[in-house]
Parts: structure tokens; sequence; C-alpha cells
């Protein structure tokens, strides 16, 4: 679904992401971890069309990607951004907000399309003409993520889509996610700095720092302890005595 | 259900119950600021005015040689003036003149400042650059020059003095919306619709300008006062409308002779500028309070 | 109970409720929160709208307006929190308050150093002490360059090295206890980490008493001996850090499952079922 080789990006002489290369299965969720400045987001950008600037070559849904993308592939990749009050608008409903990708689109029966999109991410058909200041954290996620589907892509790309989220809510979220990668055979790109959540929800991850990805893992190594590169690592605390001592303490309870 | 409860709910049923429960809550806000009640109060009166005003008073030019400069009585209840004209009847009358003025500038102002500015903010670069020195260049000039300036060149009147005032009132709300636009050019919703494949005037029109056009209807009741009082001023200076044409500017200018033994011949439209001036801006403020984003 | 309350109590808290008044009649952020402290490190973990924030900043006496804050007792050390211009004689001085967000924490035109330096006057010091004072207070918040970190100005240095300054700067004034609310959130993980250390080890130091306040349940559990959990402005439960394992209360055991786990593979995380029921019950003894 996804190949990218030796992309580089550079904003004014500094180099944000060097010589990235990683493919993406079809179906397959595949997850960017590392902290801030990373670099992971931008390869995300890259991935979506919104970042213009950068070399390399990016294969989507088998088509070689030039920069600037035409309409039609807002039909074919989508994004969930991390932010909920950032990411909706706030002079719009929610209908307003699901309509309009439809409209650009040139869609048919829009009405049904918003319906039906909020009900394929579990929001009642009451929020439909509220505005996001009515909404909470969860229930806006929701709608960027009904938002993304309505367009019926095959990619979901999900930057930090639940870090801003209660834990609680986080799992409604990821839970809803997971639903829909499944009933729609979605392939997933996951951007996060929190690495349970991405062995959660991922099979494979790169984990990235200062720009380049320093290692590959399954899910599955993750777990078992297999990260071999100390900035993954250091991700999952063990560098630290303190961490050991916090994960056993959390291990008690199952 | 009541008219209370289908505002206030909190899951409205349609798009025109949502923009309608919107326009409510707005509205209580308002409501809750005396000041700016008394500028809404007087707004509506001058629209009442202008609407109703005429057909209640005698005519605007009717001239009395006999009967001129006479003080406020129950006749006359603002005095005549010099050509014995009823101040109360041209007052009334003159609310016409400066609606109509004020409403050709906002329609003029508002529209070609928004466009500028979210063009120029949203595009910056290059746009961006020849937009902004252009709205500098018009900034640059003092607005009652320029439009002295303007209305000499064009000939004196009504519409020359609101396309003056209009050329030189848009940089201001250029300048507004370019600074709005760059505020919200890099948000997520954004890049929402960017990817949704919207294009770039699309994005202005449906994106952009919900959010600037608070803040340029703000700015544009609270230059209100201003309009009013340059074209007041133009009139003053014999640049606006023109005789007998009863513009409260150029009354005031004709009392000016007789000012010290005849007061009210300049004092009563001066009066009217003043409130309708006031109310503009006690409205502006509490519309600043109600719509302004980050208040909420 | 626990022994850590021992003879006088650091800080007590009984009945705490702050209302804000809104169109739909008042709404309550804390409804009868009670607590007692010692110099121990307490943690509130809650999530958002659970009331963790209102309840440091009622002590603070930093409720915005329009909020109202009532308690049956809220004591400092002997002091009455509710008298009139008590809180404010004892802020900044026994009473400090670390906030999320150093980049907002801090005043972006003034140096980190002349920020400490006002923190260190206002606790009586003055010329070369507080100089002195606030340099050694960067130190040991863990700033190899101390100098360097005084002359900056917020925007140039990093989040972390904000927030160390910011502890550093939140301990000058040398406080009987001081409330951390969400101190490393902004934070890379790694950073995290590092920032607790830094700020566990002065408090344990010191001998103070620490309010952690937080929505991340391993973080409050590896640096608090205490921990007390919020449900819609009331305790609803208090645990020890090792014994999470036990919870009791629904509300605690959602929270704890809801978290993906790396030590085993699920296809759905546990979802929590919020009980109306758990809005009225008493709190825990």
């Amino acid at each position: 679904m996804i190949a990218v080789e030796a992309l580089r990006v550079t904003f004014g002489g500094v180099t944000a992401v060097d010589d990235v290369s990683f493919t993406v299965a079809r179906g397959e969720a595949f997850g960017l971890v590392g902290e801030s400045g990373s670099g992971k987001s931008t390869v995300l950008r890259v991935l979506s069309g919104l970042l213009r600037s950068w070399s390399g070559r990016v294969t989507i849904d088998g088509e070689v990607q030039r920069p600037v993308r035409p309409r039609s592939f807002a039909r074919v990749a989508q994004m969930v951004f991390q932010d909920p009050y950032g990411s909706l608008h706030p002079r719009h409903t929610v209908d307003a907000t699901l309509a309009e990708p439809a409209l650009v689109q040139g869609l048919d029966r829009i009405d049904q399309r918003v319906a039906q999109a909020l009900a394929d991410v579990g929001l009642d058909g009451a929020v439909r003409f509220r505005y996001p200041h009515q909404l909470s954290g969860g229930q806006r996620q929701r709608v960027a993520i009904a938002r993304a589907l309505i367009l019926e892509p095959s990619l979901l790309l999900l930057d930090e889509p639940t870090s801003a989220l209660d834990v609680s809510v986080q799992a409604e979220v990821l839970n809803l996610l997971a639903g829909l990668r499944q009933s729609r055979g979605l392939t997933m790109v996951l951007v996060s700095h929190n690495l349970a959540v991405v062995a959660h929800m991922c099979e494979r991850l790169a984990v990235m720092r200062d720009g380049a990805i320093v290692e590959h893992l399954s899910a599955a190594d993750l777990r078992a302890g297999r990260a071999a590169h100390p900035c993954t690592r250091a991700l999952l605390g063990v560098g630290t005595g303190d961490g050991a001592h916090r994960r056993h303490g959390l291990r008690e309870h199952t | 259900m009541s008219l209370h409860a289908y505002l206030t709910s909190t899951s409205p049923a349609s798009r025109r119950q949502a923009r309608l429960g919107a326009l409510y809550r707005a509205w209580r806000v308002l409501r809750r600021n005396p000041l700016a009640m008394v500028g809404l109060i007087v707004v509506a009166a001058l629209v009442l005015i202008a609407a109703i005003g005429p057909a209640l008073v005698g005519s605007p030019t009717a001239q009395d040689l006999v009967g001129r400069l006479r003080p406020p009585s129950p006749d006359h209840w603002l005095g005549t003036d010099t050509l014995g004209r009823d101040i109360l009847a041209r007052v009334v009358h003159g609310t016409r003149i400066t609606l109509l003025t004020v409403a050709l500038v906002a329609v003029v102002v508002a529209p070609v400042g928004l466009a500028v500015g979210t063009v120029a903010g949203y595009f910056g670069g290059v746009v961006d650059g020849v937009l902004s020195r252009l709205t500098d260049v018009f900034l640059a000039f003092p607005r009652l020059i320029l439009a002295l300036a303007l209305v000499a060149a064009l000939g004196p009147g009504i519409e020359n003095a609101v396309l003056a005032i209009a050329l030189t009132a848009w940089p201001a709300y250029a300048r507004v919306a370019r600074a709005e636009t760059l505020a919200i050019r890099d948000s997520d919703f954004i890049a929402a619709a960017r990817l949704a494949g919207a294009s770039a005037p699309r994005i202005l029109w449906r994106q952009v300008m919900p959010l600037c056009l608070s803040s340029v209807i703000v700015r544009l009741s609270l230059d209100m006062a201003g309009i009013i009082l340059t074209a007041a001023g133009l009139g003053f200076l014999g640049l606006g409308a023109q005789p007998p044409a009863p513009e409260w500017g150029a009354m005031v200018a004709a009392g000016r002779r007789v000012l010290l033994d005849q007061w009210w011949v300049a004092t009563m439209p001066g009066i009217a500028i003043f409130v309708v001036s006031l109310g503009f801006n006690l409205l502006g403020d509490g519309l600043r309070d109600v719509l302004d984003p980050k208040a909420r | 109970m626990s022994p850590l309350l021992a003879p006088s109590p650091l800080l007590v808290i009984d009945d705490l409720r702050v209302t804000f008044p809104t169109d739909a009649g008042p709404v309550e952020a804390v409804r009868g929160l009670s607590l007692t402290m010692g110099r121990e490190r307490l943690g509130i973990v809650g999530e958002s709208g659970s009331g963790k924030s209102m309840t440091g900043r009622a002590v603070m006496g930093l409720v915005p307006v329009p909020g109202r804050v009532t308690a049956r007792r809220l004591v400092f050390d002997g002091i009455d929190l509710t008298a009139p211009g008590s809180v404010a004689r004892l802020r900044g001085r026994r009473m400090t308050m670390v906030m999320q967000d150093p980049r907002y924490a801090l005043n972006p035109v003034m140096t980190i150093g002349s920020q400490i330096l006002e923190a260190c006057h206002i606790a009586g010091l003055s010329g070369r002490a507080a100089r002195e004072r606030a340099l050694a207070m960067l130190t040991a918040a863990g700033l190899g360059e101390p100098e360097r970190v005084f002359a900056a100005y917020p925007h140039q240095v990093s989040g972390g090295m904000g927030q160390r300054a910011m502890i550093a700067m939140m301990l000058a004034p040398g406080p009987d206890l001081l409330i951390a609310d969400e101190p490393t959130s902004a934070l890379d993980a790694t950073v995290q980490r590092q920032v607790m250390a830094v700020l566990d080890g002065l408090v344990r130091e010191r001998g103070m008493g620490l309010i952690l306040i937080s929505h991340d349940l391993d973080l409050v559990a590896e640096f608090c001996d205490r921990v007390l959990i919020l449900y819609a402005g009331r305790v609803v439960e208090e645990c020890r850090p090792g014994e999470l394992a036990r919870a009791r209360h629904p509300y605690t055991r959602g929270l704890l499952a809801a978290r993906p786990r790396l030590d085993r593979t699920q296809a759905l995380l546990p979802v929590l079922r919020r009980d109306p029921a758990w809005l009225h019950e008493e709190s825990p003894p």
C-alpha cells in the first residue's frame, strides 16, 4: 500500500527527516514512534500531501506520488489529527464538518452519508447539529474520524489520535479504530510517542530519532523485550531504575 | 416545546435550529451588557426613525423666511434654521442620509477588506507582500485628507463622499482579516479541508472567512462612528451632501455663523451626530464580547 | 488511617466545594472533597472534569472568577485558609505551585534568573543571598549550566529545562507544601521521568509536602506515597501505589484496565462504564 524510499525533508537548512525508508502492506497497521522533534509527524505530513517540499520516492496505492496531489487523492488517504479542539472548525456544526468533504468531492446522497458516518463512529444522531464547543473531547475525536471516513479512503493516517484524550476515552477511540480497520480493511499509519498504544494497534513499528529511523520492530518483538536500540529502550522506560520499579508495581495486578 | 427550550436545546434537530440557537446564545451574552443594549437601542431607533420618521414630520426643505431662527417651541420642537426650515424635520430626514452613507461604506469596505486580507494571509509570500504593501500605502494617508482630495477631484456629493470614505477605510479591515487568517492558517481544520481536496478559494470562503467575519463586524461597528464623523466632516466642509439635502454635518456648518445667538441651529444636528456615533461605539464594544471566539 | 498523618497535619481539607454559576444553574467542579496530609507525597488522579486541578487551585486561592470556594475546614499548618488574606500571605512563601506548561507559566520577556530572584525576594531574600539561592536551586534542579539558564529567556531553553527552572523557582522560597499540577504533561516521555525524579529528590530532601495532580496513574503511582482517585469532584478511592492492583472501586479498576499494555495482547480494550450511582455514593473513610 505504501512504499517510502530515501525520504528527505529539510526546513531552511535543518534536516527534519533524513533518508527514511519503509513499506506498509495493504490492510496492515504500521506505527511510527519517537519523541517530539524526531520527525515522525513530518513523515505523516509527507504521506498525506500536506507537506510539499521533500525529496525521495513515495508510492501509495500503487502510484508514485508527487508533492502536489490531485483532488482524487482525498479518496485514497485521510488523516486524523492530535488535537480534537483544533481540528474541527469552531463555527461549523458537526453536520457541516462532515458534509464538507463529500461536497468537495461531489458525492451524492450527502444527507445519508453524514448520518451513516455518525453511526459508524458510534455517535448519536442528536449531536449532528451541535457545534464543537458543545462536544466532549472524545466526541470531537469521533467526529474527526467520521470526517476522515466519509470519503471511504483505504488509508488512514493517524497523528497521535489519542494523546490529548483521557485514558478511558482513549480506550474507546482505539477500540473504534481497531473495529473500523477490521470492518473496512483499512491500512493505517499511526504516529505516537506511546509505545503501548502503538503495540496495541500495530503489527510493525519503526522508532525514529533526529529524523532517522533507528529501529524496525514487530509488536511481538517489542512485547518480548527484543528492542535493541537505546532510544527504544528509553521510550520503554527500561533505562531508569524508577521505570523498572514502576512497571513492576503495575504488573502486580491483572 | 417552548421557544426558549427550542433555542437552548443541546441536541438541535436541524441546521436552522442549530443556527438560531447559536444566535440566541449570542443575544443572551449581549443582553447581559447594559451599555451594549443602550447602543443597540440607539441604532435600532435610528433605523426606525429613518424608516417611518419622514412621514411624521414636515418637509425638510420648506422655507419660512418670516419664522427663521426661532428657538425651540411647541411648533418647532428643535427650532428653525437660517432659512426658517424646521430643524426637527431636517434631523429626522437626515437619518436616511446618515444610514445610507454608513450602509454603502459598510457594503463596500467589509467585502474588499475581507477579501484582500484573507487572500494575503492565506497565500503568504509574494501575494502577501504585494497586497500588504498596497494596504500600507493606503493606511499611510490621513483619512480625511485623502477623502478631501478625492472629493475635490471627483466633485462634491454624497456618492463621492461614500466612495472617498470607503477608499480610505478598507485597509484597516484588510489588516484585521490578515491577522486573523495568519492565526488560523496552519490549524488542523484547514489542513483537513485541504486533505479533503478543497480548492484554495473554497477554503477561504468556507473555512477562513467565517472566522474573520466576526472581527470585521466588530471593527465595522466601532468604525461606524468614525464613518459618520468623516461624512459629517465632509458635509461641514461643503464636500458631502449638497444643499438643500438635510445632511447633519452640513447643518452644523450652516449653524456655525449663528452659533452664539442661535445655538440650537448647530447644536441639534450635532447632538444627533454625537448620539448615533456613541450608539454605534457602545454596540461595537458589546459585539466584541459576543463575537470574539477567544472569549468563549 | 495512615501513620503519615501523625501529630499535626500539614493540610486539612474538609468538605471542599468549588461552584461555578452558569446559565443552567450552578455547576460544582469539586463536590465535598476531604483529605488530610502530612509532609508526604500525595497523588491526586482523575480524568478531565474530575475537579483535580480546581482542588489544587482552591488550596492556593487561585480559583478563577466567578468560581466560589466553600469548605467546612481548609487549614494549612494550623492557619485557616478561608480567612481573608491568609492565602495571599502564604502563597509564594510557604505554599507554591508548579503549572503544566513552562512556556505559559514563565514570563516570556523576563530572564529565568530574574523570575527566580523575584520568588526569592517574596520569600525575604535579597541581593547576593538571593542570587546564590537561585543558582543553587537551578543546580539542584539538575541544570548543568545554572549560569546560562539564569541569564536565558524562557524561549531559549527546552521544555524540560524550562520545567526544571520552574521547579527551582517554586522551591527557592523553601515552601512547606508544593502543589504540582500536571508538571510533566507537556514534556516528552523520557524527559518526564527525569523531571519527576528531580522534583521527587528535592521534595524528599527537604521533607516537605507534595501534592502531585495528574491524569497519569502510572506517574503518580511511581512518585507518591498515597494516591487519591477523584471522580466528578469527589474522592472515590484512596490507595497505596503498590496496592493499585487491589483497588476496589469500579472506576479505579476501569481506569487501570483501559490502558493499552505492553505485557499482553488484547483485541479490544476494556471500556470504562460510568455508573451514575458513583455520583452519589459516600467517599471512603
